[in-house]
């Protein structure tokens, strides 16, 4: 057996991909941790070389309609549990077959690609949906989340497209990384941020009033003798609450 | 701050007077980001929050005015009711809606309005905050506007080319309802400009074939609400109206707002009635079969049997009454066919099509793929479970599956019968 580690990035796994035909490598498992090896098993610490990255994708781009090689990638970001051996046995069913296996999904290493993928999807969405702007002093709009999967590369040019004239920063704290678009381009950025830190001063002089205003908005809308909570909750969930203006104690 | 403090309070009145206005769509409008300003539609809503009664908020959606010279009785800003009246400026609506947008707190605004003076006079200054929003704020998001019953058609073009969707609300189902409750008004007054922008869209629309660079006109196209359980009409009569909108309106969306009890007025339901929230969810179901599975209103409702029933859904009720049809066999039967299986939906039927052509499906397959099975079972011709389940009568395959279901509203059902 061999077991393969990569540098946590797609186009590492794609070129370890690529290494396990190259070098016919049978019966692999992917490491997230690292390799140990071990009395049954060769570790091999994969480089990640984009030009054999780009022909394994390239490879299955052809045995795949756009929306199946999107799902594999997405599922990159799921984070669930061995998500690069998933996509290995995926991607070695899609370079055994003759045909295009994506409608498959009783199978179960298609079901779960597809599982895996729809998740990141909804988690994307809901990040369009659940990221609040607060305005700086220097005019940033700046907004924290805390995603169930690493979508923030996933849902990078969304924001681009929708706020092209303004400068924002959405930091991820689970991750403790960001982007940040400065008028031209989105950048990753590392950074650790102190919640605690930052107060009142931080913020645009209006900032505050507008984050009332649309409390005040949230509260109007609601209409009581419809009260449903349970599917307030099922569509808000409560992890998310923390980081949305409208749920907010005491502004 | 003196002057924001009456911004939050004008907020507060003129969102409270719109909320019984149930759209809140923001998808279906590719409006992109060019030239770098502010907002792109991708052609997907989002919904950016819900509130507790469990619906979604979108757009911001408020009234320019309360002020009203119409005295309609279902309506809370009627002229006769004793409520707080408030009205926003141009630059107000437009500040507030660029700023919530900024920080991604909406799609979009939603603007309608109460009469004010003259149905002109009010179109109007929709118009101008509309125009404002687009040419001095560059802004792509979404913009609905209430299309004004008596403003002129130059207007409503003029709003065409700015708005994403218009709408004219039909309110009462039948001409006799609105003659009872709203005495200012008649059908008339919703279906001309109803007829206008729909002739104008399909217009625009073939001008765009041939010159790809004439401007969007309302490009997610007119929808309609229709208030039900304020009066008399059955689920027939609402139904043949959607049906009207549908097919000879080329309507994107009708709605059904159960109405709530706002007037002590006696030709409406007492306050405190409860909103009839089954029968308008009976209702938007129907119109997803009319719409996505390719049902007729004559299949869902009859002469004979007038109203959905608000126990079980539309699509069970036929299957229950039309047992001729089953037992479907997944593996063979059309996709037309399959999406009328109750427990199975428009996707889940897609994913039985697709997945059939790699290997013969069995009971097993279906739960995983996102089917109702336990529903669903009792219509499948699968050779072994099914022969469970042939023996039995319609009645007691509708109590097998009441057992399963629970909802909250259960006891409502008495009530919302006996209305009248």
């Amino acid at each position: 057996m061999t077991t393969l580690a990569c540098d946590g990035t797609f186009e590492g796994w794609l070129t370890a991909v690529f290494e396990i035909y190259e070098y016919r490598f049978t019966d692999v498992e992917f490491s997230s941790e690292g390799v140990s090896a071990n009395m049954f098993s060769t570790a091999r610490q994969v480089t990640t070389d984009l030009r054999k990255a780009e022909r394994v994708k390239k490879g299955l781009k052809q045995r795949l309609s756009q929306q199946g090689y999107q799902q594999l990638y997405h599922t990159f970001f799921s984070e669930i549990e061995n998500a690069e051996q998933q996509m290995w046995l995926f991607a070695q069913y899609v370079f055994a077959s003759k045909i295009n296996v994506e409608g498959d999904q009783r199978n179960p290493v298609v079901w779960n690609i597809l599982k895996a993928a729809q998740m990141v999807r909804r988690e994307s969405h809901r990040m369009k949906a659940f990221v609040r702007f607060q305005l700086t002093k220097d005019q940033i709009y700046y907004a924290v989340v805390e995603p169930d999967c690493d979508v923030l590369t996933l849902i990078a040019k969304h924001f681009s497209d929708r706020y092209a004239d303004q400068r924002w920063l959405i930091y991820d704290a689970k991750r403790k990384y960001g982007i940040y678009y400065d008028l031209n381009s989105v950048s990753v950025v590392e950074m650790t941020f102190n919640e605690s830190s930052g107060g009142v001063e931080i913020w645009d002089e209006k900032e505050l009033f507008f984050q009332k205003l649309w409390q005040r908005y949230f509260g109007s809308v609601n209409i009581k003798a419809r009260k449903n909570m349970k599917l307030h909750l099922q569509h808000m969930p409560k992890r998310y609450w923390r980081h949305l203006t409208e749920k907010k104690m005491g502004l | 701050m003196l002057l924001s403090e009456r911004v939050m309070e004008k907020l507060e009145i003129l969102a409270d007077a719109a909320k019984y206005d149930v759209s809140c769509a923001s998808g279906q409008s590719k409006r992109e980001n060019k030239n770098k300003g502010i907002g792109n539609s991708s052609g997907f809503g989002i919904c950016h929050a819900y509130t507790e009664d469990g619906r979604c908020v979108s757009l911001l959606k408020i009234l320019l005015t309360n002020q009203c010279i119409f005295d309609c009785a279902y309506c809370v800003s009627r002229k006769s009711n004793d409520i707080k009246r408030a009205a926003f400026t141009v630059e107000e609506v437009v500040d507030i809606t660029i700023s919530f947008y900024r920080r991604n707190y909406i799609e979009g605004l939603f603007l309608s309005s109460g009469i004010f003076s003259n149905p002109d006079y009010t179109m109007e200054r929709l118009v101008r905050i509309a125009k404002k929003l687009r040419k001095e704020e560059n802004f792509n998001g979404y913009i609905h506007l209430k299309a004004i019953p008596g403003a002129s058609d130059e207007l409503i073009r003029e709003a065409g080319l700015y708005a994403d969707r218009l709408s004219v609300n039909v309110e009462m189902p039948t001409e006799q309802s609105l003659k009872l409750l709203a005495p200012d008004k008649n059908h008339q007054d919703v279906i001309r400009p109803m007829t206008f922008l729909k002739e104008e869209i399909a217009g625009r629309k073939e001008e765009k074939k041939i010159i790809k660079k004439a401007p969007l006109f309302a490009p997610a196209g007119q929808s309609t609400q229709m208030v039900i359980g304020a009066t008399k009409e059955t689920d027939l009569e609402i139904l043949a109206m959607t049906d009207y909108f549908y097919g000879k309106m080329n309507l994107r969306r009708v709605y059904y707002s159960g109405y709530v009890p706002i007037s002590t007025d006696n030709r409406l339901p007492a306050l405190g009635t409860p909103v009839p929230i089954i029968r308008e969810n009976r209702l938007y179901q129907a119109d997803w079969l009319l719409r996505f599975y390719g049902f007729k209103v004559t299949e869902l409702v009859g002469w004979d049997q007038p109203d959905l029933d608000l126990d079980i859904d539309p699509k069970l009720a036929w299957a229950l009454r039309n047992p001729e049809q089953f037992p479907v066999d997944i593996n063979t039967a059309d996709l037309e066919m399959i999406k009328r299986i109750p427990g199975i939906g428009v996707k889940s039927a897609q994913r039985i099509v697709q997945s059939r052509r790699y290997r013969r499906l069995q009971p097993e397959h279906l739960q995983p793929m996102g089917i109702a099975y336990n529903r669903a079972k009792y219509f499948l011709a699968f050779s072994t479970p099914f022969s469970l389940h042939k023996d039995l009568t319609q009645e007691q395959i509708k109590q097998q599956i009441l057992k399963l279901q629970q909802s909250k509203y259960e006891k409502n059902f008495s009530s919302q019968i006996t209305l009248f």
